[in-house]
């Protein structure tokens, strides 16, 4: 199941599957960890920018591109 | 003349200018947020009785040529030829720290990698076999706690044996059929072009559409017609693939290759400290709010601890050495006029400014300690979604609190942001995150009217300089700048207990800075006022009927509306241009000469001289009006234009001067005074 980080809760998790942001943005995401397949867990993502980890680091992203970043869902809590 | 050259190379916030420092024994400035370095830093160090040259690159995600730092480090990287490159990578992140591995080995350089911060990864239960990671990139991985010192002789010493060996790095990344097909065509065609970059590397960045290459190439002497048309085919063909991410694709799973079976993390993710902290700091609620109350401990601390303790016994000390200066010269009889200009202009001037080292020795101790705690990253993030809609994003707000130490580096440390929009509107807004400098000013001003509330008038003034600087980005994002702001993307790094040494090293750097200028452009100033101030020789010394008193009581009607309209005030503003003590250090200066009875303090002169409506003005002209010409420079250099310079220094005067007319028409009208 693809989901937008976006709309995740926090505790999901998950595999970067697909980014559908523009050409420098894809590229940025893709440098700072998030490319194809990347592992991810959802943080916080309440107000403000979502936080995820990528292996235990701590990246915050606006949700803007959250919105652009589909993942392959692998467990969703509800916590 | 120096036995090799060894660059720095790795990631934002991997710690490369702590290991300089270890390495060259140099005292650069390291934080704990991504994008410290923003310019190459050269230093030297011996090993072995030989002397080797160091280069620290600004920290990047890769080498492309998106923002100023990847630049930097990508020439330097091509054109500087160093001999070997140390890699540090955070041990805590090596897919996507080596991910910039492979690039650097793609340009055929000599690498060995630092495995840098393995106590914290260590910490996080993450298990790797050193060797193994070795053997499987092809290159020398070093274990090394920088902060520590740890591994710093091994990975010298590696790093010096790879440099005096002749080999050629591989090209460890294999990409798809396609990809390699287009390689191996267009490195033929480049064949004997004498190109100043690796073949295979420059195939793969035209492949990649990289700008800056594809304009040397079309440059190049060499170029003929053959590859032209290969790579306008080419680009043709493939404008709807992205091969750039295929090919970032294939580095990472390199990477993972690598890492698989070398390194094993745990399968529960340890909930660290950090975790726990930042549930609180980056709380939706709570975000601002302890934002503005770290602020606030900050200036109060700053306040009680830096005046109101330390701050009286360092003008105890230069009152009483004024004193003693005095005595001195009275009894060798020295020349009324030398005896004047060390009194009033060195003592009172000079040492005006120099009373409130312990003010600013404690402001910088906190915000070294902030820098260096991992809080700054988390600032941006809780003030990300209302920067944005101002018409700016969360990053930026790291180059303001960086501003509030000094303008100059957080105007540098824009550099980081992605977009010229971003970049621009941070660097005008800039200024009016009030700078250290100005504190002896603000200082002043509330021991002699608000000292009952001194760290609250302080956080206030702070706070409303942030306001107009938040209200003046709204507004060029309306008018100058318009667009969209960039992305936030930021990483979030652990909070650590900053180290003694670091703390103490940033501290004395800025108060090192602070001296300097006292010694040097404020000297100066003092002197060439003080010689104005008692010429001609006809009239009395610091009257109005002076050379500066008539110059000052030239401009000061400028200044009638916002109440403090007396000569010298008028001209301790100006002297404030070439730097922001100098404010004090003037007011101290001809005050002295003027009212020699009140036992020359500078205090009681200012009580004589202001009310406290119109200290009050006089603050808020001084906190937002034209920055020093250190951060006008800095801001033409960014720039590169004199324009920009030019529009700062006049548009922040004259917002200074409305609000100062402002608060005091308004404060009269009330009854203030």
């Amino acid at each position: 199941m693809n989901k937008a980080l976006l709309t995740l809760n926090k505790g999901a998790t998950g595999k970067v599957k697909m980014i559908e942001a523009g050409r420098c943005a894809t590229r940025r995401l893709y440098e700072m960890g998030f490319n194809i397949g990347a592992p991810v867990k959802v943080i916080k993502n309440d107000a403000g920018p979502v936080i995820v980890s990528l292996t235990g680091n701590k990246v915050a992203l606006g949700r803007g591109l959250a919105k652009k970043i589909q993942l392959e869902i692998s467990n969703i809590t509800n916590n | 003349m120096a036995s090799g050259t060894i660059a720095l190379v790795g990631n934002p916030n991997s710690g490369k200018t702590t290991f300089f420092n270890a390495l060259t024994g140099s005292n650069q400035h390291v934080g704990n947020w991504p994008g410290v370095t923003v310019e190459k830093k050269e230093g030297s160090f011996k090993f072995e009785g030989e002397k080797y040259h160091v280069v620290d690159l600004p920290g990047t995600y890769s080498l492309g040529a998106f923002s100023e730092d990847e630049v930097v480090a990508r020439n330097f990287i091509l054109t500087g030829n160093p001999d070997v490159i140390i890699d540090v990578v955070d041990a805590s992140n090596i897919e996507r720290n080596l991910y910039l591995t492979t690039q650097l080995l793609e340009m055929g350089k000599k690498v060995v990698i630092a495995l840098n911060m393995v106590d914290e990864a260590e910490k996080r239960n993450i298990d790797f076999d050193i060797d193994g990671l070795s053997k499987k990139l092809g290159i020398p991985v070093i274990p090394t706690i920088a902060t520590k010192g740890k591994g710093i002789k091994d990975i010298v010493k590696a790093a010096i044996d790879l440099m005096n060996r002749n080999m050629a790095a591989e090209n460890p990344v294999q990409y798809g059929e396609t990809i390699e097909h287009h390689i191996r065509n267009i490195e033929r065609l480049l064949a004997g072009k004498e190109l100043p970059y690796p073949t295979r590397w420059t195939a793969l960045k035209i492949i990649e559409g990289d700008q800056e290459i594809l304009n040397n190439i079309k440059q190049s002497p060499h170029l003929d017609q053959n590859l032209t048309d290969y790579i306008e085919k080419f680009h043709q063909d493939h404008r709807n693939e992205d091969l750039e991410l295929e090919i970032i694709d294939a580095k990472y799973s390199f990477a993972n290759k690598a890492v698989d079976g070398t390194i094993k993390r745990p399968a529960e993710e340890t909930v660290t400290i950090t975790d726990k902290i930042d549930r609180i700091f980056t709380n939706k609620y709570l975000g601002i709010p302890i934002f503005a109350g770290i602020m606030l401990i900050v200036f109060q601390l700053t306040f009680v601890l830096g005046e109101e303790i330390l701050g009286g016994l360092a003008a105890d000390l230069i009152d009483g050495l004024g004193g003693l200066l005095a005595m001195f010269l009275v009894y060798l009889g020295a020349p009324g006029l030398f005896t004047s200009f060390m009194i009033d202009g060195v003592i009172n001037g000079v040492g005006a400014v120099v009373e409130f080292v312990p003010l600013i020795l404690v402001l910088y101790l906190l915000l070294s300690f902030l820098e260096d705690s991992g809080y700054m990253a988390r600032a941006a993030y809780v003030w990300d979604d209302l920067m944005r809609r101002l018409g700016l994003q969360g990053k930026a707000f790291i180059s303001l609190i960086i501003g509030f130490g000094c303008n100059v580096p957080g105007i540098m440390s824009a550099r980081t942001l992605d977009n010229k929009k971003d970049r621009m509107i941070t660097t005008l807004i800039t200024p009016f995150m009030s700078c250290g400098a100005k504190l002896p000013i603000y200082s002043i001003f509330i021991a002699a009217f608000f000292s009952r509330h001194g760290g609250l008038i302080l956080f206030s003034l702070y706070a409303f300089g942030i306001l107009v600087g938040l209200i003046m980005a709204k507004i060029f994002s309306k008018t100058l700048f318009k667009g969209e702001s960039s992305y936030f993307i930021m990483e979030l790094p652990p909070y650590r207990i900053p180290t003694l040494r670091n703390v103490l090293r940033n501290m004395w750097d800025n108060v090192y800075g602070f001296l300097k200028r006292a010694g040097t452009v404020i000297f100066v100033v003092i002197t060439l006022l003080w010689v104005l101030a008692v010429l001609p020789v006809s009239v009395e010394p610091y009257s109005q009927l002076s050379i500066l008193g008539r110059i000052g009581a030239f401009i000061a009607p400028i200044f009638a509306p916002a109440g403090f309209g007396s000569w010298q005030e008028s001209v301790a503003l100006f002297a404030g241009i070439p730097a922001k003590e100098a404010v004090v250090g003037t007011l101290g200066m001809l005050y002295a000469g003027q009212y020699v009875e009140q036992g020359a303090i500078l205090v009681n002169a200012v009580k004589l001289q202001f009310t406290s409506l119109t200290a009050l003005s006089y603050m808020v002209m001084t906190l937002l009006y034209t920055p020093c010409i250190a951060t006008l420079s800095v801001v033409g250099k960014e720039t590169n234009s004199l324009k920009w310079p030019l529009f700062m220094a006049l548009y922040t005067f004259a917002l200074g001067w409305l609000a100062a007319v402002a608060i005091f028409q308004v404060g009269s009208l009330l009854g203030f005074s």
